[in-house]
């Protein structure tokens, strides 16, 4: 005999997920929806980049203290970062909290390194004489990286919480959705930093 | 059979998954390894492009275009979007396409794209 089932929405579950009439998950949806909001709000900086990195004294441009083979380091950093990170979603996914844990700290740690690097990055160009205000081009380059740097902070800040969470027992599988909107947003950071490194370090004056 | 003759263990319990139209199934570790290493090869020609002979708009063409095989790569395995609905796919697609080509239009009006 065909057993009968009984179905429900999976809204107030114990997995807590809330589908829309989309049937898409609310958060994720609002997740995407906040990463294409932030395409904007990157396009506006890196724009402004752009519009300014050749204004003011030829020896006040970021352009020329550029060190393309370290900052080529951190974006590899970074890039392998979004493997870590797809890599803590595929273990949740399978019930492996142990491994999600490890990468987890593997992606939060790249982060970390990679937000390292820009500090020492700045640090340098400070003592070669380029701050945020020394020119309106570099004013524009510190506050797009910055911007960027920022948001993988929180992005570090967010891994940890999630690690936090899971040495607690608070991240069962079924929770599984709470890593994939941290990727979502990791990997986000991740893009934006592909575009930043080809239009602000790689295309030529 | 009427509902009242059901027997206990007749009775399955399932929670609906989200209907995502055009779902697939997300791709193993080993995919996402071989992306990340197509990823850094790519970055690898990147760096390795600054270094050689070539300028103007070839180089910035060739650059951007990686950078762009590189972005789609990382949305389409990493955030899934190849795997996920259509919807999240044009929801993002659009914020791109917005942003894309609101400051390219500015960028051309202040002569800085077309210089």
């Amino acid at each position: 005999m065909q057993p009968n089932v009984l179905t429900w929405s999976a809204a107030g579950t114990p997995g807590e997920h809330d589908y829309a009439v989309t049937g898409i998950d609310s958060k994720k949806l609002g997740m995407w929806a906040f990463l294409a909001s932030e395409c904007l709000f990157f396009g506006a900086l890196i724009s402004s980049y752009l519009l300014y990195r050749t204004r003011g004294p030829a020896d006040q441009r970021p352009g020329d203290v550029f060190d393309i083979p370290y900052t080529s380091v951190s974006s590899f950093v970074l890039l392998m970062s979004s493997l870590t990170m797809v890599l803590a979603l595929a273990a949740i996914q399978q019930g492996d909290h142990r491994r999600l844990r490890l990468w987890l700290l593997a992606t939060a740690m790249l982060g970390a390194v990679f937000v390292g690097g820009q500090v020492y990055e700045f640090t340098v160009f400070t003592h070669e004489g380029l701050n945020i205000s020394s020119s309106v081009a570099a004013t524009s380059f510190f506050v797009l990286t910055g911007f960027h740097g920022m948001h993988v902070t929180v992005g570090v800040l967010w891994l940890l919480s999630l690690v936090g969470m899971s040495m607690q027992g608070e991240l069962p599988v079924s929770r599984s959705l709470d890593v994939e909107i941290a990727g979502l947003y990791w990997h986000f950071v991740d893009v934006v930093w592909i575009v930043i490194f080809t239009i602000v370090y790689l295309v030529p004056l | 059979m009427n509902e009242a003759s059901l027997q206990r263990e007749d009775v399955q319990v399932e929670v609906v998954a989200p209907a995502h139209e055009g779902d697939h199934a997300h791709p193993g570790a080993r995919r996402y390894v071989e992306v990340a290493a197509f990823l850094a090869a790519v970055t690898a020609v990147e760096v390795g492009l600054y270094y050689t002979s070539l300028s103007g708009l070839l180089l910035v063409s060739i650059l951007v275009g990686l950078a762009a095989i590189k972005f789609g790569m990382v949305a389409a395995y990493f955030m899934h979007l190849k795997f996920d609905g259509r919807l999240l796919r044009r929801l993002f697609v659009t914020g791109i396409i917005l942003a894309f080509s609101v400051f390219t239009i500015a960028l051309v009006t202040m002569d800085v794209l077309l210089k």
